[in-house]
């Protein structure tokens, strides 16, 4: 048992922090540290520079644009990423619907879809959840029927996140009504500028529109869209949220967050004292930091144990990451948001939210207090999406504890 | 990084595991408490048989060279079957203190007979005023010829009672809470001016006051004015060692937890069909994989030699242990319901071993206090 890393995993890490340094815009990577939204540009941008490296997507087969690096280095590369930061790939297609098509999809659609995800030519997003299909997702009610050589969709998703600029939905749709509920389920892509397909922006409580509600009208897909069998589209969705939460730990990205929480403490003052150097401020932290070292720690188990199991099978203990990891990133925001004081009450939108046209005013308080509290707002998120933290304990009861 | 073992901390592990699950059972435990000096000499011998008293020791020094792999291996097997034979006193804090400050003549006498489990060690270093800090010492050490004379009184000294040999934290110089002028002394037990008072601990343990009225010390180990550092070191190896103890203390209540909840009706179900119950068991797994990181952590960096990284890494550790183990401990106990307060049932005996295990070597406050002032744990 060695839990350091080798000088060959070290010098991995270095030739990532290079690259990211050389090839990641400054102006990107600031907005990230301050908390603000980087546009859709400049993530395709990144993911290019990133493909162009052959580094898009590492987790991928070799065949499809993979790395074919071990685990341990996945997720250096990942946690560097966060940590650095920069911008995550969009996951709807890197991590959730291109491994189910390279899984389980045909020729075609590999050939299809693959490289344009790694490219972002296309931009995916997910139809998953429904307005009466939450943390009961096998209960959609979405509607696909097959007449020839199409199916006709019908119905509505819901939290579809950035679907505003996608090319592409992936759907989780009913072909068998009759069926039991998670028997009757297919996989179905649909292409966004399909003839019946509207969209509606969803405000969150921070003010943000990253989430909308999809509504789906006669809406006619080729039958060649279809992912795998009929009715097995369960089986995929399953493994799809099994990999989700794989990467949900978010461990370099807290890491980042808690750097910015000390540099920010440190120009916060009471009276004399830097907000820092008050002791029960340097508590408060220090129990985060632990949690979060605990949480490193548990992640690279679960990581060194992916090379003792079966592939594509999603070890139980990712719910503990999933729970743990949001939960850490939630105190982050909360640590962010008291960092700031009084100036987190200021309501300041941001650009591309709800300001008809913001005159160059300066900014109210210190700069860096404005994303605070919306921050906190939104990562309320983090313990609802990918399984509820509650689905979490639920797996956790059953697959390892038995009951 | 990899976190396998190898060929032969695997033997370490199936014998050690097998020992506790062959020869520890929770009825044999208490004939074990009862005996003479509150531990079985036959599962001593069984130890020294198996080579586990000799784990941390070099092999020139007649140990077999183990590092804190081979520890927290021995210690978690220990936790999960609640062993009360004293291997952290001898083998891990008196031992320690051997490895680190004994001279080669010290070590070639005491360290086989450790060994071969002729004798057991205490540390004497608690008092009265001290809490958990190290460098509080008000027991006087003088020269007197060539031998030091000890007047002073310690507390809960573990296994103190029946200890051959003590090791005793005195001064030398400098006041109270001074860093400097620490010295650590071999002791004789039975040696004229040493009186000593027995007691069980809650968890069933034993341990001593002590007093020593002129006692005439052996020797001095290493620098009879720089001990503090080396102290330091035992005592972050022993937190590296307890931690590892607290993760197999904590399987097993959650294994009996679990157990106990598939098994006991209510309204004419098996509870652990009820989610209230499940989420708290589900609570429990991820308190005790985040214990059992940490428990890992503190392993990797016991032997570190940056004093400062270690510590904060290992006080880290014991945050973390201490507040997933009073978590986990008091689910274990509120789930198993009325029976979990009987001490005819197990569970209670494991929570109050991980409610010692809190304590020992400072409380998670303690800790985190220690954690907060230092550097982040993610420097660099």
């Amino acid at each position: 048992m060695d839990l350091r890393f080798t000088p060959e995993e070290n010098a991995f890490r270095e030739e990532i922090r290079a690259f990211f340094r050389e090839n990641l815009p400054e102006e990107v990577r600031r907005k990230i540290v301050a908390g603000k939204h980087f546009s859709k540009q400049e993530l395709v941008d990144w993911t290019r520079a990133l493909n162009r490296k052959g580094w898009a997507v590492p987790h991928w087969p070799e065949e499809w644009g993979g790395t074919g690096w071990d685990p341990v280095r996945q997720y250096i590369f990942l946690s560097e990423m966060q940590s650095h930061p920069a911008p995550p790939p969009l996951p709807f297609g890197v991590n959730m619907v291109a491994p189910v098509i390279y899984t389980f999809g045909s020729d075609e659609q590999k050939k299809r879809f693959l490289p344009r995800i790694a490219n972002l030519d296309d931009w995916w997003c997910q139809g998953f959840s429904e307005p009466g299909s939450g943390s009961d997702l096998a209960s959609l009610k979405t509607r696909a029927v097959r007449e020839g050589d199409h199916y006709i969709v019908n119905g509505q998703k819901t939290w579809t996140t950035l679907g505003q600029y996608a090319d592409w939905i992936f759907c989780l749709v009913r072909t068998d009504p009759a069926a039991k509920k998670q028997e009757g389920i297919s996989f179905l892509l649909i292409d966004m500028t399909t003839p019946g397909i509207t969209l509606r922006p969803i405000q969150t409580i921070d003010g943000g529109r990253e989430v909308n509600e999809v509504f789906f009208d006669d809406v006619k897909v080729p039958v060649d869209n279809l992912v795998g069998q009929e009715n097995k589209g369960w089986d995929y969705a399953k493994f799809l949220l099994g990999n989700e939460r794989m990467n949900i730990a978010r461990v370099g990205m807290t890491k980042e967050r808690l750097r910015r929480v000390r540099e920010l403490a440190s120009l916060e003052r009471v009276g004399d004292v830097p907000l820092i150097e008050t002791p029960r401020f340097r508590e408060k932290l220090a129990a985060v930091e632990i949690e979060l070292k605990a949480l490193e720690m548990t992640q690279l188990r679960v990581v060194a144990g992916e090379r003792n199991r079966e592939k594509g099978k999603p070890d139980p203990a990712t719910s503990v990451l999933k729970i743990k990891g949001s939960e850490l990133q939630q105190m982050t925001t909360e640590l962010l948001m008291d960092v700031v004081g009084p100036y987190a009450l200021p309501y300041v939108p941001e650009e591309d939210d709800d300001a008809p046209d913001l005159p160059n005013e300066p900014p109210i308080g210190p700069d860096y207090a404005a994303p605070m509290a919306p921050g906190y707002f939104n990562y309320r998120k983090v313990s609802i999406y990918g399984g509820s933290n509650e689905i979490q304990r639920q797996i956790i009861a059953k697959a390892i504890l038995g009951l | 990084m990899d976190f396998d073992l190898t060929d032969e901390q695997r033997l370490l592990k199936d014998s050690v595991e097998r020992f506790v699950a062959d020869r520890y059972d929770f009825e044999r435990r208490k004939a074990f408490l009862a005996a003479e000096g509150g531990f079985s000499r036959e599962n001593w011998a069984a130890f020294a048989e198996l080579g586990l008293l000799a784990v941390p020791f070099a092999e020139e020094d007649g140990g077999i060279g183990g590092g804190p792999v081979e520890t927290m291996i021995v210690m978690e097997a220990f936790g999960r079957g609640l062993v009360v034979e004293p291997y952290l006193p001898t083998v891990i804090l008196g031992g320690g203190i051997l490895r680190h400050a004994a001279s080669a003549e010290q070590k070639a006498d005491l360290i086989p007979r450790i060994a071969g489990g002729e004798i057991t060690l205490a540390l004497a270093q608690i008092e009265r005023g001290s809490r958990y800090d190290l460098h509080h010492v008000e027991t006087r050490a003088r020269k007197d010829g060539e031998s030091w004379i000890i007047d002073g009184e310690k507390g809960v000294v573990l296994n103190g009672d029946t200890a051959d040999t003590l090791i005793v934290v005195a001064r030398t110089a400098g006041t109270t809470r001074d860093a400097d002028g620490i010295g650590l002394f071999l002791v004789d037990a039975k040696a004229p001016g040493v009186s000593r008072r027995g007691y069980p601990t809650q968890d069933g343990l034993r341990a001593a006051e002590i007093t020593f009225e002129s006692a005439r010390a052996e020797a001095a180990l290493g620098d009879p004015g720089k001990g503090l550092p080396i102290l330091a070191r035992v005592v972050d190896e022993g937190i590296a060692a307890i931690c590892a103890e607290a993760v197999g203390v904590m399987d097993r209540m959650r294994d009996l937890t679990v157990e106990y909840i598939k098994t006991r009706k209510q309204f004419g179900v098996p509870i652990g069909s009820f989610q209230v119950l499940q989420h708290r068991a589900s609570d429990m797994v991820v308190a005790i994989e985040q214990a059992r990181s940490m428990a890992c952590y503190a392993t990797m960096m016991a032997a570190e030699e940056d004093a400062a990284a270690r510590g904060q890494a290992v006080s880290a550790a014991k945050v973390q242990i201490g507040r997933s183990g009073r978590f986990v401990g008091q689910q274990a106990i509120q789930l198993h319901g009325g029976i979990g307060m009987t001490m005819e049932y197990s569970i209670g005996h494991y929570f109050k071993r991980m409610t010692m295990i809190e304590t020992l070597f400072g409380d998670a406050d303690h800790h985190l206090e220690k954690v907060a002032a230092g550097e982040s744990l993610f420097a660099a």
